[in-house]
């Protein structure tokens, strides 16, 4: 194993820049959310690899329960969108103005 | 090896959530998002924590993107006019994403996380042993544990009320 912990941190953080991108730029709401769990994995990645170098579990555990709270994040963020879409009959950020002014 | 396979899957999976970022189609992009979910997989087999890869394909992977996939199809948004994007919003987002790999390249060349105390031939791989997160799941975090079922309780009584539809309140647009 000679890829440090270095090259997983940058990794991760490339992963994390770029869900962030994609959350900033995206207008479907599907698509930000999809960029909103690379976001999560890329987090994820970082604690398994910090927990790795370190000979320890407590990050391990940490993504178990990470893992277990983005299943039920999911679930109720979709959800949500489908309410949403069945009272606006659209997903686009754009057209989601009930707030402005 | 495992240097040459940690390049393989790190490569895979920047290009797969690159798909997912630039994909217009929805259904595409959560393809994407499975496949660099699996790249991640892999690199936490790299890490020596095979139950997190298991558990990653199996719910993120396996469960998730299946819910992405049948919301999709659900809405069926493949149809309306594709507006482009705001300029605003265009050059906000890339400057956030060049300033976010400023921070990653200064990390690389920089960072002094190499001189860690304890480089990975030393440490024991502790997450291999599946006995090890037993222990700690029973012991120490036992509360959390107890918390989090607690937590997917809520989320399901939570997803159940959203989902169904209330009289006399079609007047909140």
């Amino acid at each position: 194993m000679t890829a440090g912990l270095n090259d997983y941190l940058i990794l991760s953080g490339l992963l994390f820049a770029l869900g962030f991108f994609g959350v900033l730029l995206r207008k479907n709401t599907l698509a930000i959310f999809m960029c909103l769990e690379l976001m999560l994995v890329a987090s994820t990645l970082a604690l398994v690899a910090f927990s790795r170098f370190n000979g320890t579990l407590d990050g391990d555990v940490f993504v178990f329960f990470i893992l277990t709270v983005a299943a039920a994040e999911v679930a109720v963020g979709l959800a949500i969108i489908v309410a949403l879409f069945r009272r606006r009959q659209t997903v686009q950020v754009e057209e989601l103005n009930a707030l402005k002014n | 090896m495992a240097d040459f396979l940690f390049y393989i899957f790190a490569f895979f999976t920047v290009a797969c959530a690159v798909g997912v970022v630039a994909n217009r189609n929805a259904v595409n992009g959560a393809m994407c998002l499975m496949l660099c979910l699996m790249g991640v997989a892999g690199l936490f087999v790299l890490l020596d924590a095979y139950l997190l890869a298991a558990l990653l394909v199996l719910v993120y992977a396996g469960a998730v993107v299946a819910l992405f996939l049948f919301i999709v199809m659900l809405l069926d948004m493949q149809g309306g006019v594709k507006r482009p994007f705001k300029k605003v919003t265009a050059v906000a987002s890339l400057a956030s994403l060049g300033l976010m790999l400023v921070g990653v390249s200064m990390l690389g060349s920089r960072g002094h996380l190499a001189t860690l105390p304890s480089p990975a031939a030393a440490a024991a791989p502790v997450g291999a042993v599946l006995k090890n997160y037993a222990e700690l799941l029973f012991t120490t975090y036992l509360l959390p544990v107890q918390v989090i079922g607690f937590l997917l309780l809520i989320a399901m009584l939570g997803v159940i009320v959203l989902s169904k539809k209330f009289e006399g309140m079609e007047d909140i647009k």
